[in-house]
């Protein structure tokens, strides 16, 4: 009997500090580039979606004074690849997020924040947010080929 | 991680800020600090250029928009150079391009006005 290869998961723990926050994007988006078939601009979709990610977790630690790590997780599936993003902050309600006026508003200009989720929902292929009493842990997933398999032209 | 912030000033009147590296929730409060300061000196026809930046996220926008506004109450404008489609996705996922004028060159903003 064959031995089943298990995908592999990659673990990266980042201090709740902003000035880790290229760090990981950098890491997720390299691991992308490395094993996954995504085009280019897939690719940079990925790391804007990280980034915004780890800006919530970061800024949900320093919202409660806690000074633990962000734990950015790697995994593989056939098709698709998963960043999970974990904080240890007081949990927040995606559904709670305050609506913005249009951007033809004059009053669109006192809303300077509230756009990174809306940005994760669009650059990725599926999201989920998990908030728990423990923190949030939020699941990005592109989907893809193995790296071998890149289409160009995709 | 270095942010660039150079600034020049045109006879016309018009301040260009040219970006530099990556603007995100570590280099943006520094951003932010070049906006006031350049708004607290009178400067209030402001263009932006992001030609060189290589990667902008939400906290990025969240200042260009803050910028936009503190200089719309001085009856001033905020307006930008970009041409890269990696960061011009940001502002036309966002709806922001609807917010900012946005130009394909230095010259063209600093002669638009």
């Amino acid at each position: 009997m064959e031995a089943v290869e298990a995908a592999p998961v990659i673990e990266l723990e980042i201090p709740a500090r902003a000035e880790y926050v290229g760090l990981a994007r950098l890491v997720m988006s390299s691991l992308a580039t490395a094993r996954r078939a995504l085009a280019e601009e897939r690719i940079d979709d990925l790391k804007l979606a990280v980034s915004e990610a780890c800006t919530n977790a970061i800024e949900a630690h320093a919202d409660v004074d806690v000074d633990e790590r962000v734990t950015l997780r790697w995994s593989e599936g056939d098709d698709r690849l998963e960043v999970q993003i974990e904080d240890r902050g007081q949990g927040f309600d995606p559904g709670q997020l305050p609506e913005h006026p249009p951007v033809t508003d004059p009053e669109r200009l006192n809303f300077e924040r509230g756009l990174g989720i809306p940005l994760i929902r669009t650059l990725v292929d599926e999201v989920s947010f998990d908030p728990s009493e423990a923190g949030t842990s939020v699941r990005l997933v592109m989907f893809c080929g193995p790296a071998d398999d890149l289409d160009v032209s995709s | 991680m270095d942010l660039g912030l150079d600034v020049t000033e045109y006879d016309n009147g018009i301040t260009v800020l040219a970006v530099r590296g990556e603007v995100d929730v570590y280099t943006a409060p520094r951003l932010r600090e070049k906006l006031v300061e350049l708004v607290s000196k009178g400067k209030h026809q402001i263009v932006v250029d992001l030609e060189a930046v290589d990667f902008l996220d939400s906290t990025g926008l969240g200042v260009l928009v803050g910028g936009l506004k503190r200089l719309r109450s001085h009856e001033g404008d905020l307006s930008l150079v970009c041409t890269q489609q990696r960061i011009l996705k940001v502002f036309e996922i966002t709806g922001l391009t609807k917010v900012f004028t946005i130009y394909e060159s230095v010259d063209a903003a600093t002669t638009a006005k």
